[in-house]
Parts: C-alpha cells; sequence; structure tokens
C-alpha cells in the first residue's frame, strides 16, 4: 500500500508529500482517474505527482513565463496567465476537482475566484495559511507592527499576501455562500490539530462544493 | 549539451507521386509530386512519427545536411538529442502544395500543355496543402502521427490538421502561428504580391525559361524580413551602422547596414524561390480562417481530441501573441488539454527559428510526455 492511499484523516502526522504537508492532504483528497486543475500550479510538480500516483488527467495555470516553462518541461499542461482568465475560459463542471493551494490570500478578488472554481470545478480544494494563528496574534499584539512570522515572513511593503484569512474566516464565508465543507484539515508543521483549530493551526486545507 | 559531436546527418529529398488532388477551389490537379524528407526510424508500433510543416518559404530540407553542404532550416531542433529527437521519432517534412522546391506547385509543367503551369495554376489553401500531406503520410501507412508542428505557416497547418483529422493526430504544436491571418498579415502579403506584379519581368507569371521578375520579388523578401524581426532585434543587429564607409555617401548606394541587409536577402531569395509561388502560397495564407463555415472558434473546434503545445514569442509583432491566445481559449472551452507560454524573445517572428533554446525544452518535455501517455 502506498502512503498516499492510507487515510492520515486519522493520523496524527502528516507523511509530506514533495516537502509539503498541504500536498499530503490534497494527495489523500484527490480521488484516482479525476480531472484536476491546479491554479498557481508553479512547476507542475504537485499535478506531476498527481499524475503518476493518481492518474489524474491534469492542467495547471500559473503567471509566471519561468515556472510555465519548467512546467511543461516536465510534461505537465500549464497555461501561463492569472487565475481569473485562467478560470474563464473552461465550461462549468470542466474539473472534478479545482485546486488553490496557498494562493487564495494572493489573489485580488478571493471570493470571485472561489465562485468560479465551484463554477468549472464540483469540488474544489482550498489550502491557505491561518492569519489566526497564534504567533500571529501574539506577534502583531506585541509588536504593534504588521505580524512576521515564519507563516507570514514578508515586510508588509513586500508581501505577496493581500487578503488576510484565518480558518474562522473561511468557515464564516463557507456558510455565508451556503458551500458544503465536506473536509476540513488543520496542520501545524507536520502534526495534525483538532483542537482551536483558528489558534493553532497555522495552515488549513479545505474540500468545499456548491 | 551532448558531450560528443554527433556525425552529420546527410539526408536526400524524394518524391512520391499521386494520382491526383481535387482542390477547395474545385479544380484537380493531376497527377501531383511531393517532394519530402524523412529522419530516424519509424517503430514497429507506427507510432513515433512526426511531421514537420515549414513556413512560407521553407522547404521539405528541414534538418540534416543536403549535399551542398546546407542545413536544413529547423536543424537547431531536429536530430539526434535536439527537441525533435531522431533518435526517438520518425521525423516527416514535404515541401507544400504550391511550393518551388519539389512538390506540384506553378512552375511545374502542366501535363495538358507541357508547359508551365504559371498563372494556370488553380489557387489553392492551407486545406488542399494539408490534404495532400496526409496523402503522404497515408502512403507511408502510418496511421495516426504522434504529432504535427511548425511555425507561423506551418502551425496554421498544425491547426488545420488537428481540425481536420482529429483522429490522426495526437498532438499538435502550433508555434508563431494564427487561425487566421488578420488584416495587417494580409495587407504586408498584399504589398509582396504587388511588388512582384509590378516588375516588368514578371509578364503576367510567364517568365519561365526567360528572365524571373528579381527585383520584384527581391522587393516582396525585404518586406518579409522586416516584418520577421523587431525594432530590438534591428537596432541589435544593425542600428544606424553604415556599410563600409565613414560618412554618408549623399547618393543612393548602399549607406546603412540594414540597407545593405535587405538587398542581399532579398537577392539571395531570387535564387531559391519561385516568384508565382510567392503569390499562391502568400494568397493560401491570407485565405486561411479556420473560424469560416462556423459561428466561432470555438465551434470550428468542436471534436478536437489533440493534445496541444501552443507557443508564441513577446517580439513578434506579425503574429502576436493575442493570436495564439484566441486558440488557446477556444480549446480550453472544450477542455482540451492545451499546454501555452508565450516566451520571451527579441527575435520577432524570426524566434521560433533562431531563438530555440526554450522551446527545445518545452517541445521535448511536451513529446515525452505525449509519447509516454500513448503507451497502455
Amino acid at each position: 500500500m502506498t502512503a498516499a492511499a492510507v487515510d492520515i484523516r486519522h493520523r496524527p502526522f502528516v507523511r509530506e508529500v514533495l516537502g509539503r504537508s498541504d500536498y499530503a492532504i490534497i494527495g489523500e483528497i484527490v480521488e484516482p482517474s479525476t480531472k484536476v486543475l491546479d491554479l498557481g500550479c508553479g512547476e507542475g510538480e504537485l499535478l506531476e505527482w498527481l499524475a503518476q500516483n493518481k492518474f489524474v488527467e491534469g492542467r495547471g495555470v500559473e503567471i509566471s513565463v519561468a515556472k510555465v516553462q519548467r512546467a511543461i518541461a516536465r510534461g505537465v499542461s500549464v497555461f501561463q496567465g492569472d487565475i481569473d482568465q485562467g478560470l474563464a475560459d473552461y465550461p462549468n463542471g470542466a474539473f472534478d476537482y479545482v485546486i488553490l493551494s496557498q494562493t487564495l490570500q494572493e489573489t485580488r478578488l478571493p471570493l470571485r475566484v472561489l465562485r468560479e472554481m465551484l463554477r468549472v470545478g464540483r469540488r474544489a480544494i482550498v489550502a491557505f495559511p491561518n492569519f489566526g494563528h497564534w504567533s500571529v496574534r501574539l506577534n502583531m499584539l506585541w509588536s504593534g507592527k504588521a505580524p512576521k512570522t515564519r507563516l507570514f515572513p514578508h515586510e508588509w511593503y513586500e508581501s505577496p499576501n493581500i487578503h488576510f484569512l484565518t480558518v474562522q474566516d473561511f468557515e464564516d464565508l463557507a456558510a455565508k455562500e451556503g458551500l458544503v465543507v465536506e473536509r476540513r484539515y488543520f496542520l501545524a508543521g507536520r502534526r495534525r490539530v483538532s483542537l482551536l483549530p483558528n489558534w493553532r493551526a497555522e495552515v488549513a486545507v479545505y474540500l468545499v462544493r456548491r | 549539451m551532448m558531450g560528443y559531436q554527433s556525425p552529420k546527418m546527410i539526408v536526400e529529398t524524394q518524391t512520391v507521386r499521386f494520382d491526383s488532388l481535387t482542390l477547395d477551389c474545385g479544380a484537380t490537379l493531376a497527377p501531383v509530386d511531393v517532394a519530402y524528407q524523412t529522419y530516424g526510424t519509424l517503430n514497429a508500433a507506427r507510432s513515433n512519427a512526426i511531421l514537420i510543416l515549414h513556413a512560407f518559404s521553407g522547404d521539405a530540407h528541414a534538418a540534416g545536411i543536403d549535399h551542398e553542404g546546407k542545413p536544413g532550416w529547423w536543424d537547431n531542433m531536429i536530430g539526434p538529442g535536439k527537441a525533435f529527437d531522431t533518435d526517438k521519432y520518425f521525423i516527416i517534412c514535404s515541401n507544400v502544395l504550391g511550393g518551388c522546391r519539389g512538390t506540384t506547385g506553378p512552375s511545374s509543367i502542366n501535363p495538358a500543355t507541357g508547359c508551365p503551369y504559371a498563372m494556370g495554376f488553380p489557387v489553392i489553401t492551407i486545406g488542399d496543402m494539408v490534404r495532400l500531406q496526409k496523402m503522404l503520410v497515408d502512403w507511408m501507412g502510418i496511421p495516426r502521427l504522434l504529432s504535427v508542428s511548425g511555425g507561423s505557416m506551418g502551425g496554421m497547418q498544425a491547426l488545420d490538421w488537428a481540425v481536420r483529422y482529429p483522429e490522426c493526430v495526437v498532438s499538435s504544436i502550433p508555434i508563431a502561428a494564427t487561425c487566421r491571418h488578420s488584416a495587417q498579415q494580409i495587407a504586408f502579403n498584399e504589398v509582396g504580391r504587388q511588388a512582384i506584379m509590378a516588375d516588368p519581368d514578371w509578364n503576367e507569371g510567364n517568365y519561365y525559361g526567360g528572365k524571373p521578375p528579381a527585383r520584384g520579388l527581391a522587393v516582396a523578401r525585404m518586406i518579409g524580413h522586416i516584418t520577421y524581426m523587431s525594432d530590438d532585434s534591428m537596432r541589435e543587429k544593425f542600428g544606424r551602422r553604415l556599410r563600409g564607409k565613414d560618412e554618408f555617401g549623399y547618393d543612393f548606394s548602399v549607406d546603412f547596414e540594414v540597407e545593405s541587409y535587405l538587398r542581399y536577402r532579398g537577392s539571395q531569395f531570387v535564387n531559391r524561390f519561385d516568384a508565382n509561388s510567392y503569390l499562391y502560397i502568400t494568397k493560401a495564407m491570407d485565405y486561411f480562417d479556420l473560424t469560416s463555415g462556423h459561428e466561432s472558434l470555438t465551434e470550428a473546434f468542436q471534436g478536437v481530441t489533440s493534445r496541444f503545445l501552443i507557443l508564441s514569442f513577446t517580439s513578434d509583432w506579425l503574429y502576436p501573441s493575442y493570436q495564439s491566445q484566441e486558440i488557446v481559449k477556444a480549446l480550453r472551452a472544450h477542455n482540451v488539454d492545451v499546454a501555452y507560454c508565450e516566451l520571451p524573445s527579441n527575435y520577432g517572428h524570426d524566434a521560433f527559428l533562431v531563438d530555440v533554446g526554450e522551446q527545445t525544452e518545452l517541445v521535448r518535455g511536451f513529446l515525452a510526455s505525449t509519447f509516454e501517455r500513448l503507451r497502455p
């Protein structure tokens, strides 16, 4: 049995995929032989892993030319463009999953992105860093400055993150949009968190549908 | 790069004759010759064949060295270990219908008259070119092409292949191409045609055996070359440098390097290209419009099953990126498997021929994964 086939929902630690624990969870969520769109796919590592291990038919969208080149060179079908463009052309329900990994907080119109994800995909997988983590809260309280932590290491004027959200923010939005949260995972490093996730989770991964 | 110098691939053009080809305009050409070259070896499953499609002034000699010692027009992309790896794939390239390098065209002998067709040659289309290529591929006993690929007019053919014969095309790689010529593209072609037809030596197309319209054809080629470059690449290559003099000649001889270059390229072209082929092939490009007969480009792509790698170049103003992006959008509306990248280059439209470093990596990876997926 491969590592990905073990249900990680009941394990306290996540075995990382490609050095990332959120990828391990995404790898667990995605059913074999499905169609997947990865928004902000970088060099296509996750799509390549999903193609090899889950036999998915993958497509990616990436804005950086250099990353698009490396993704295509490794055989992943990637479109060079921004996420809005990347979604608009696709017909409804074109994918089983649309993945947005650690990018929601960087998009200009996150709600529109989320709605579009659930138009072109039957399910959306959203992973994001939790701005409600205790280290962020304490850092801001004590320093009185825009928080700089391991999760959010950038100076405020250099940060790609333009919309800060917490676990609770995402829960509220999902409820307001009437989304069904099929699964939710909370991670602190490689450790899974269940108690007080809005305080303790560094990264949250949600599987949602309409 | 490779650690050893591979021996130069000596190649030869071959010709096959087909009984007839009925054209989009309704006329029938009989017989039709096709000049082609092949590189590499067709595998037992016949699953590794790639058809390379040349641009406007290209020919069947895409790779290797011919008997005159001349390298093929895409020799930097095709060969052992290159993007189109002849150690893995069987590569075919043929001269287009209407050409002047071995395939039937206006300079060929019309069997009905015993004289060259000249302007009696029927008007041809990109679709006619593709149907003739299909006859060649069928004749070779290849049921399905792993890929069809080319730049510029070759890219138009690669698109036409995927629409016309979806079941025969596993993947398509149109580079610096369009699904239909724009007014600007038609305009440049028309200026080229008018330059040829304004030359008294053109003589209504009847110059075979006499003096060809060398001045008109050279001017047409000069215009073409300007459109293939970019402001940046011309500034870099020529700037305002003078040719063989320190100050202006105050006459109309060659002053600037760029003038010298254009004149040289124009005069070179006359030796290898037929003026009437110029007229016919540019007309075929101008007529090309994948949307014709359809409500939209999206509708035209209904039924397309090939995988696509579509490339454009930042400085290409003749076939600008928006034209490639339009194709990508329409294909995505059908959720076709399409990869797209706008490659940074200063070389203008010529980039697909000369600036092939990044293009090589993309084509290599795309072909490898396409070939891999064919295996059960």
